[in-house]
């Protein structure tokens, strides 16, 4: 097993692991901690793949501003006296079906997908890529991102807004 | 365009950030385990009471709080992803000329708009008029 | 030594950047330990001067062995962690913090390409911004813990006031890599060389940028003026209360390592890292050093100057002023580079 492969089982032990604390834990608050380390396995795995600007923005938006903002949340919509947010088994028959659906969906993706292996060419910039294609082959994307942004702002922005008066 | 093994020196520039991070955990850890060796232990329970001025304390700190921190963690996102589309931009502005300054235009007056749409609402003001009222 | 050296020549260059890279983790590890010790002593001589104090100056010569005394009293202090606390979380927050300040040093190039810098990312500057937003959560965590209501209005309003001015700090490093072509931080080094010497800084070119990122770095080191997370008068000390010992000690380390951090990517941004100042002096990471320097010496300047600013204030300065201004300057940029006017075209 060379360096890298064992790079590789500890990012994913790591993420696979705290993934599972998140689920099983029975404070909100514990999940949304151990969420931290699943999110910075994950960008851990995007380095290690090559993808250096997907990792960074991985940590970036996930940790630096999701999970801020869920903590925030649970924080804010509930009384945590003694730790009194439990997170409870419900609707536990949808749920499993829901995840069965998912699994299969994305082992059928993975199965059917052609896995290039490559042509060993180094991935040396790929933010330069990633912005040429923004500028020319995604630029509608690119600008329709802007859009949804501004949307998701104002939604946002109205909902906050509407909870008070109430 | 998924490609092969990254190249060395991608490799050895993460790994030195891999060992620089190993060295720092390394140093917090020596550190802790040398300080539960020598540190000193005398229990009693007025110490262990939550600082308050020296008045008891009452109550938990886990209450809720200002909603104005959730509004501007959420506005932090929206514009932090603004940033992040905006880098790779700017890493080809010079390449690509005038078509990426219209484009760029097109993109930041949009957020623009967004920035101005909540001033406008009132949704930068730490303290609004409303909450001050109730 | 030719015996070591014969053994040097044996290895394999895989291996001989690992020992190249062991050796300059070591280093350049040690040497912000000691920038770390020096700074705490640095800071309260100098504020005492601003005071007409004196400042710690009894142990050692002029007081410089204050830090080690702090350090060895420190480990001798007991561990306290207040009952109503999260154990886990409590524990786990300082060592996060300094984790995380130390991490986003490692891009930080002292000299020209090679030994002065731990890593030389492509994506240096989009690194360092993803690491800085980890320091936020150490807080948000430190704060929470303890469950004590000063840690936890220091924690949250840490955390709003970094994530706020983050903000404001990206946006203000998007003119250099238009200007630069990279994310590189040796990339945007070099592309501020040029025949004017300090004239082509990125503080010069970028002027509006610069004082966004300064105020903006200010506030994300939480120092004053804008140290509301600790601001003593209403919070004791903010997210730290509850901390004594080696954990107030690894916490305090984080914050000099923070301000020790955004100095030197100032340095390296916007004052031309380790180029020199004169057309005609040689570049050297002396250089780097000294700019370093000046930038530290600014910030301790500032807390002896400066009152503190009131939170509304500061959000509102934050939200009103940096970002409509840093994300203008990204579009006056954008044109300047478009109409080719010297200075943005090179």
């Amino acid at each position: 097993m060379n360096a890298e492969a064992a790079v590789f089982y500890v990012l994913a032990a790591i993420t696979v692991g705290s993934a599972a604390v998140v689920v099983l834990a029975r404070s909100l608050i514990y999940s949304a901690f151990a969420l931290l380390f699943t999110f910075v396995g994950v960008a851990g795995l995007y380095l290690l793949l090559g993808a250096d600007f997907l990792a960074a923005t991985q940590l970036l938006i996930y940790v630096g501003g999701i999970l801020v903002l869920l903590l925030f949340g649970v924080m804010l919509t509930h009384k945590l006296y003694d730790l009194d947010l439990r997170s409870e088994v419900t609707q536990f028959l949808p749920g499993v079906i829901v995840s069965i659906g998912l699994f299969a969906v994305l082992a059928l993706t993975a199965w059917r997908t052609d896995w290039a292996g490559g042509d060993g060419r180094a991935p040396a910039a790929t933010t330069r890529e990633i912005g040429q294609l923004f500028m020319g082959r995604y630029l509608l994307p690119f600008e329709a991102a802007s859009i949804l942004l501004l949307v998701a702002l104002m939604g946002a922005a109205m909902i906050v807004r509407r909870k008070r008066s109430a | 365009m998924p490609s092969a093994a990254p190249s060395a020196s991608y490799l050895t520039s993460h790994s030195a950030i891999l060992a620089f991070l190993l060295v720092v955990v390394g140093f917090v850890a020596v550190n802790l385990v040398l300080w539960k060796i020598i540190r000193p232990s005398r229990f009693s329970e007025e110490k262990l009471t939550t600082y308050e001025c020296g008045e008891n304390p009452t109550g938990s700190a886990w209450i809720q709080f200002n909603i104005r921190f959730y509004v501007f963690a959420l506005l932090f996102i929206i514009f932090d992803v603004e940033a992040v589309f905006l880098l790779p931009w700017a890493v080809v502005f010079r390449e690509i000329g005038p078509l990426a300054f219209l484009e760029g235009l097109v993109f930041i007056a949009i957020l623009a708009i967004a920035l101005a749409y909540v001033w406008r609402k009132g949704d930068l003001e730490w303290v609004r008029t409303e909450d001050r009222q109730v | 030594m030719s015996g070591l050296s014969d053994h040097w020549a044996g290895l394999s260059p895989v291996a001989q950047q690992f020992w190249i890279a062991v050796l300059k983790v070591a280093v350049i590890f040690n040497v912000l330990l000691g920038l770390f010790s020096f700074m705490t002593y640095a800071e309260r001589r100098l504020l005492a001067f601003m005071q007409f104090r004196l400042g710690p100056n009894r142990t050692g010569p002029f007081g410089v062995l204050q830090p080690i005394a702090d350090g060895i009293k420190l480990f001798f202090k007991e561990e306290v962690i207040p009952e109503g606390a999260n154990r886990w979380v409590f524990v786990a927050a300082p060592a996060v913090a300094v984790v995380a300040a130390f991490l986003s040093i490692a891009v930080v190039p002292y000299g020209g390409p090679g030994l002065f810098q731990i890593a030389d990312l492509e994506v240096g500057i989009l690194y360092l911004f993803a690491i800085s937003s980890l320091g936020v959560y150490a807080i948000v965590m430190a704060g929470w813990a303890a469950n004590n209501k000063f840690t936890m209005l220091g924690g949250l309003r840490s955390a709003a006031q970094m994530f706020s001015y983050e903000l404001a700090l990206g946006l203000s490093w998007v003119g250099l890599i238009m200007l630069a072509g990279s994310f590189r931080i040796q990339d945007i080094v070099t592309a501020q060389k040029g025949g004017l010497g300090l004239l082509n800084w990125f503080c010069v070119v970028q002027f509006p940028a610069f004082i966004v990122y300064l105020i903006a770095a200010t506030a994300e080191v939480n120092r004053t003026p804008f140290d509301l997370p600790e601001a003593e008068t209403e919070l004791v000390a903010g997210f730290h209360t509850e901390y004594s010992s080696m954990r107030f000690a690894l916490l305090q380390m984080a914050e000099y390592v923070n301000m020790i951090t955004v100095a030197a990517v100032g340095t390296s941004l916007f004052l031309g890292g380790w180029l020199s100042p004169l057309p005609l002096l040689p570049d050297s990471p002396l250089w780097f050093f000294v700019k370093f320097g000046l930038l530290l010496f600014f910030f301790i300047w500032l807390r002896g100057t400066l009152p503190r600013f009131r939170y509304d204030q500061l959000m509102h300065f934050g939200w009103k002023v940096l970002v409509p201004v840093a994300t203008l300057w990204i579009l006056v940029t954008a044109g300047l580079v478009t109409a080719g006017v010297p200075g943005f075209r090179r």
